[in-house]
């Protein structure tokens, strides 16, 4: 099971970048954050104010009776302070198009210096450490998290500021450790087991299933499992079948489980820390692929909402949700969309069970078109689901079939080529998106 | 592999003979009652004496029985058996009786902060930690009154103000939870033991050897029990186990081997075990030594079931009436307290008698209370799925008739 991984791909950003040809109005909240994202400018504010878009103003309130004390759990967002970023909450068509004369503008004029940059794995890391210092019953255990620094280096460095009390190097045994670590929730710790590939814990199947997710209920509410359990998965870079495993499938009918997925490291503490503080256990899917992105996130401390969706960008043509990895080819393939002149909604659904139905609703009603894009196996996966969450509650709104794009039914090979196919890759998106939009 | 045929014969204290049926091949016999001084068998012993074995001589009787009352615990599961039989229990009920001294023995042993952890043998457990009577037949009757409010039934007991931690249905899967308590326990620095209490049948599950390593290498506060009672379900010992001595199967955990049918035994055992744990790590507890101490240790009780293995196993298909008969006459743990109290002149027959009928009465009372408690409402079906409310719907069969948010 051992190996460190030295990734040096990046998404390739500069690709996206804003340039004076294309329409502001396409691309003003979304150019923007881009932009940012690259030149590390102010682009905090615009992140951040983006997860925060809402939908409440924009339109009218949902058919399902989703209970209103949702909006006291909006995400902690740090005062960027500019005006930019404010405007963006309403998201008003009209006012975007002001914020395009801004936007090119943010990234030149002097950041506001209240971020920091890092990459994704460092964000996670922060979180944790964060949330170790917080709180003295969070304890970390996996395999390799102590002396050797993680797998990924999320853990690195924990373990000689807490100790080996704190961050524990497990031997191999999945079942056994994920087993220790609810058994040391029952009585109030907080652990945060990592499982080195998400592929790993089908070994601790039965512990996550039977004791994780179900003993609050069976013992009456007397216990609660105030676990994280955390580690990446997905297709990699040829890594072969079995460590390019997508669990979110496997795992999503397990009743009493919350599961999230991270894609940028602004989420990606922020949901570890949420995570953490949460009573109920929540499965945090991390991605091989997506640790060394790079972005400016906020030094004031936050926590991202665990059951909101984010949206990424606003459209008005079609619906785009996507999770992890894939918001990054649908954002590719949304650049080539916008180039012919479509205007999709891309929405980060991050919370994959239970789905932000809300937001995704919302969205639903103002596109009436919705294409899921997600990593996950045909059957059964993430997008199955959705698909049939999306047909049952807003199928009046819905001028077209849901289309839901994911990962071909096959063990993923090795073969760099056959690798590509297997996974949905940008161009399938436009093809996808110029279908449903006829 | 064919088993050796030979009829084996004891000969009880009040001269009664017994023959052992011939399917029991490989037992020579049963472990004889643990008579006050006589040595334990020893694991690792390499000739030295055990390191501060346990105490046998100068058992006082008096006060030694714990406060409740070890006459219960077979009231309440031959209670048991016959609501399963009148079909107000359902599902899978796992009877206790013949094993009770375990329960007693450990109770008497130890303190309320000590955790227990078992499996789904769970009843008189749960009672010896302190839970009620009429909360053990709600909940096996699937009332609201029931300790799991009714949704865990007789494999989900649970008592966390007595640190009793269940009650789990996956056989062996509660043994890493149980490492894992041990764990919380070294982590908050507290003086107490986790039991982990497992069968024969579990003692060859992985997760046995993985939390075994785990709880050994990092020096945890686990006492790891084996309540051997010789039948993996429909199995006997020796069918599924190259080496049926658990005990000897911690190698690098000292392992301790107790009569579970003697009450006395048990608790010294638990008493020794508990320091043990708590000085020098893990210990398996069926008896044992090894030279670098270990806070893990390992117990193997011997101890037997009448029942089958649950209501739906009659019992008898494997083994013999006429051995359940002979443990019973020769081991049967309340027998051994009983006489004990009458050879002492602790209690006269009278006063015994009078106890069970007392026990016997409390038995119905409670039956008869958990059978008037109601059942839980239908929004009870939605209630403790999560901690905090994360606004997950949850809805009827057509998605319209009933919809709840999850709490």
């Amino acid at each position: 099971h051992k190996y460190l991984f030295i990734f040096t791909e990046e998404i390739n950003f500069t690709a996206i970048l804003t340039s004076p040809s294309i329409s502001p109005l396409r691309h003003s909240p979304w150019g923007k954050k881009m932009a940012a994202r690259i030149h590390g400018g102010a682009g905090a504010g615009a992140a951040t104010a983006l997860s925060t878009f809402n939908p409440k103003k924009l339109v009218a309130p949902s058919r399902t009776n989703l209970p209103a004390a949702r909006s006291s759990k909006r995400c902690i967002v740090a005062a960027a302070g500019s005006d930019a970023s404010k405007s963006l909450r309403v998201g008003h068509s009209q006012k975007l198009i002001a914020n395009a004369a801004v936007a090119t503008k943010a990234e030149t004029s002097a950041t506001t210096g209240t971020g920091h940059e890092l990459l994704l794995f460092e964000a996670l890391q922060e979180g944790l450490e964060e949330e170790m210092d917080r709180d003295p019953h969070v304890c970390v255990m996996g395999e390799d998290v102590g002396h050797y620094g993680g797998s990924y280096k999320v853990t690195k460095g924990l373990a000689d500021k807490f100790g080996d009390l704190r961050v524990l190097d497990t031997p191999i045994c999945e079942n056994a450790f994920t087993g220790m670590g609810i058994g040391a929730a029952m009585t109030g710790l907080r652990p945060v087991i990592e499982g080195m590939n998400m592929g790993f814990l089908l070994l601790a199947f039965n512990q996550i299933s039977n004791n994780c997710g179900m003993l609050h209920y069976t013992s009456g509410g007397q216990f609660t499992i105030p676990v994280v359990i955390r580690g990446p998965g997905g297709v990699g870079r040829q890594l072969g079948a079995e460590h390019s495993q997508r669990l979110e499938s496997y795992f999503q009918s397990i009743p009493g489980i919350q599961m999230v997925a991270c894609s940028t490291p602004y989420n990606a503490k922020g949901l570890m820390k949420a995570a953490i503080r949460s009573e109920n256990p929540v499965i945090l899917f991390e991605h091989v692929l997506l640790y060394n992105l790079k972005e400016k996130i906020p030094d004031e401390e936050y926590i991202c909402n665990l059951e909101e969706a984010e949206m990424v960008r606003p459209g008005e043509h079609i619906t785009i949700l996507t999770y992890s990895r894939m918001r990054y080819h649908v954002m590719q393939a949304a650049k080539t969309l916008v180039n012919k002149g479509y205007d999709p909604e891309v929405i980060d659904i991050r919370s994959l069970k239970p789905f932000d139905l809300y937001t995704i609703g919302n969205s639903v009603k103002k596109t009436h078109r919705v294409l899921i894009v997600e990593e996950c196996m045909r059957t059964g996966g993430i997008g199955a689901s959705l698909t049939a969450a999306i047909n049952e509650n807003f199928h009046d709104y819905l001028d077209a079939p849901v289309m839901c794009l994911s990962s071909q039914d096959v063990p993923t090979p090795y073969a760099g080529t056959l690798e590509e196919w297997t996974v949905v890759q940008p161009a399938q998106i436009v093809t996808a998106v110029e279908q449903l939009c006829q | 592999l064919t088993p050796k045929k030979e009829t084996f014969q004891t000969k009880s204290e009040n001269g009664v003979i017994t023959t052992l049926s011939p399917i029991h091949h490989r037992f020579t016999s049963l472990p004889p009652p643990l008579r006050f001084d006589r040595p334990n068998p020893d694991h690792n012993r390499n000739g030295r004496p055990f390191h501060r074995p346990p105490m046998r001589r100068s058992l006082t009787l008096r006060g030694d029985l714990i406060p409740g009352d070890p006459l219960l615990l077979p009231r309440m599961e031959i209670a048991a058996n016959s609501l399963y039989k009148s079909k107000l229990i359902r599902g899978f009920c796992h009877l206790y009786d013949g094993q009770e001294a375990l329960a007693v023995g450990m109770e008497a042993g130890i303190t309320k902060e000590d955790a227990i952890i078992t499996s789904y043998r769970d009843h008189c457990t749960f009672l010896g930690r302190g839970g009620e009577l009429v909360d053990a037949f709600s909940e096996l009757m699937g009332r609201m009154r029931g300790c799991s409010n009714g949704k865990g039934g007789s494999m989900h007991f649970y008592k966390k103000d007595a640190s009793f931690y269940g009650g789990h249905g996956i056989v062996g899967a509660q043994i890493p939870l149980g490492c894992g308590l041990a764990f919380a326990q070294k982590y908050s620095k507290e003086e107490n033991v986790s039991f982990v209490l497992y069968g024969d049948g579990a003692a060859n599950q992985g997760q046995l050897f993985e939390a075994l390593n785990i709880a050994a290498l990092w020096d945890l506060p686990a006492i790891l029990v084996c309540e051997n009672n010789h039948y993996g379900m429909g199995t006997a010992t020796w069918r599924p186990a190259k080496s049926p001595a658990y005990f000897k199967r911690g190698d690098y955990v000292p392992g301790l081997k107790v009569d579970g049918m003697d009450v006395l035994a048990v608790k010294q055992a638990c008493k020794f075990a508990k320091e043990h744990a708590l000085k020098n790590g893990p210990i398996f507890l069926l008896i044992g030594k090894t030279q670098t101490p270990n806070k893990t240790i390992v117990i193997i009780m011997d101890t037997y079931r009448y029942h089958g293995h649950s209501m739906s196993d009659p019992g008898s298909t494997y083994r013999t009436r006429d051995e359940v008969s002979g443990v019973r006459q020769v081991r049967d743990p309340i027998e051994r307290v009983r006489k004990l109290l009458l050879s002492h002149d602790i209690a006269t027959e009278k006063e015994l008698k009078d106890i069970e009928k007392e026990v016997r009465k409390e038995v119905d009372d409670a039956v008869a209370q958990a059978k008037e408690s109601p059942v839980p409402e239908p929004s009870e079906l939605f209630t403790n799925m999560y901690v905090k409310d994360c606004g997950v719907e949850s809805f009827g069969a057509d998605r319209k008739e009933l919809k709840v948010t999850l709490a």
